[in-house]
């Protein structure tokens, strides 16, 4: 497959900085798309506001830009409308876990088919590098200059504490992985989230020291392991990535469709 | 299963914004910056055709053409 063939070519080069992460998520997900053999008329992808959601304007499938926050709002409408339909929301950690936070548990809790891509850099990009509920103690922002106190978010332990049916995480330095897993929770039946750690070498980089994207990229190399690995076991301190949870719950869409099917029949 | 062979290694040079990703990531060391800050190849004989580079370009502005590859 090409990548020309998922893209809007007229809008390239896009408009992220040299080394933005975000462009290793769009590279990998047309990849995995591409892989799944899908028309490019079965899938929405619907975004909220961050250089992240601006990911929605390069695919060529149906596509909504919507409001900072509220991209899985919107995407629960457009499910509910159509229910055939491959929904994708990819989403920023400030867009997904600050201002849209209560969006993202309640659509985990209801397991609607649609597959969340937290695409985390630990920092606001968009806005000028404001700390994140994902920056954590002790790093440095725009609004944290002698370092931020905040506790961060785990990912992974949020969404399967609300109910989220599929979860894994992964980063930008691990692309087959990253392609693997987006294909499985594409394919997967309920809601999926999937935390894709990448890099803002201009805000969340520069700040903290972390060196240039590659370095950053190497960071996450060296910082993480598969899922139960020995080097967990060594080394606690490593982020564990691969798929967390895979499970069978009845999906909202088919349990409204019964609803549906009761209410007219009644009438 | 023999590894596909390198037919073509393009690099958009429109596209490409020097962040030098595929040169560190690169297993052979095929890849430099030149002095305009884009990527170029250096050794193309050494290329195995792993697609590493293609793939973790941010910038799509990588494709790699296997002798093997149905177009
Ligand atoms: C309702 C509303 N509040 C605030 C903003 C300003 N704003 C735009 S993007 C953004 C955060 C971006 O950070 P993130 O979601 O992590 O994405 P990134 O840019 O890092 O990819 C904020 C606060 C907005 N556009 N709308
Ligand atoms: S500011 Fe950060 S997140 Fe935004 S495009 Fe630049 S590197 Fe990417
Ligand atoms: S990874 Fe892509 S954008 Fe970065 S230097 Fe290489 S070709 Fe250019
Ligand atoms: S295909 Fe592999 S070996 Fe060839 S330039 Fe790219 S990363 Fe290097």
């Amino acid at each position: 497959m090409s990548v020309k063939d998922y893209i809007r070519e007229r809008f390239f080069p896009h408009i992220w900085c040299a080394g933005c992460g975000h462009g290793i998520v769009l590279n990998n997900l047309l990849r995995a798309v591409g892989g799944l053999g899908m028309s490019k008329n079965e899938i929405v992808m619907v975004s909220g506001i961050g250089c992240s959601s601006r990911i929605s304007g390069y695919v060529d499938f149906h596509t909504l830009h919507t409001l900072h926050g509220r991209a899985l709002a919107f995407a629960t409408g457009v499910k509910l409308s159509k229910p055939e339909l491959n929904v994708i929301v990819p989403m920023g950690d400030g867009d997904a876990l600050a201002i849209g936070g209560n969006h993202f548990i309640h659509a985990a809790r209801r397991n609607i088919a649609m597959t969340a891509i937290v695409m985390n850099n630990r920092i606001y990009g968009m806005t000028g590098g404001q700390y994140s509920p994902l920056s954590g103690p002790g790093k440095l922002a725009t609004t944290a200059p002698y370092r931020n106190i905040d506790q961060d978010f785990d990912i992974v332990k949020l969404a399967k504490a609300a109910g989220a049916t599929f979860v894994a995480r992964t980063t930008t330095y691990h692309i087959q992985q990253m392609a693997d897993i987006l294909r499985q929770a594409i394919l997967h039946d309920g809601f999926s989230v999937v935390e894709i750690l990448s890099q803002c070498p201009t805000y969340f980089g520069r700040r903290n020291k972390l060196g240039n994207a590659a370095d950053m990229m190497k960071f996450f190399k060296d910082n993480t392991t598969p899922i139960g690995s020995k080097a967990k076991k060594e080394n606690p301190e490593l982020t564990e990535r691969g798929i967390f949870v895979q499970n069978d719950l009845p999906e909202y869409c088919a349990e409204y469709d019964k609803i549906i099917k009761k209410a007219g029949g009644s009438c | 299963m023999a590894r596909p062979k390198l037919k073509e290694h393009h690099i958009n040079r429109e596209w490409c914004k020097g962040c030098g990703i595929c040169v560190e990531f690169c297993p052979k060391k095929v890849l430099e910056l030149d002095r305009y800050d884009k990527a170029v190849i250096a050794v193309l004989e050494k290329c195995i055709a792993c697609r590493l580079c293609e793939l973790r370009c941010p910038d799509l502005a990588i494709t790699i053409e296997t002798q093997d590859q149905i177009p």
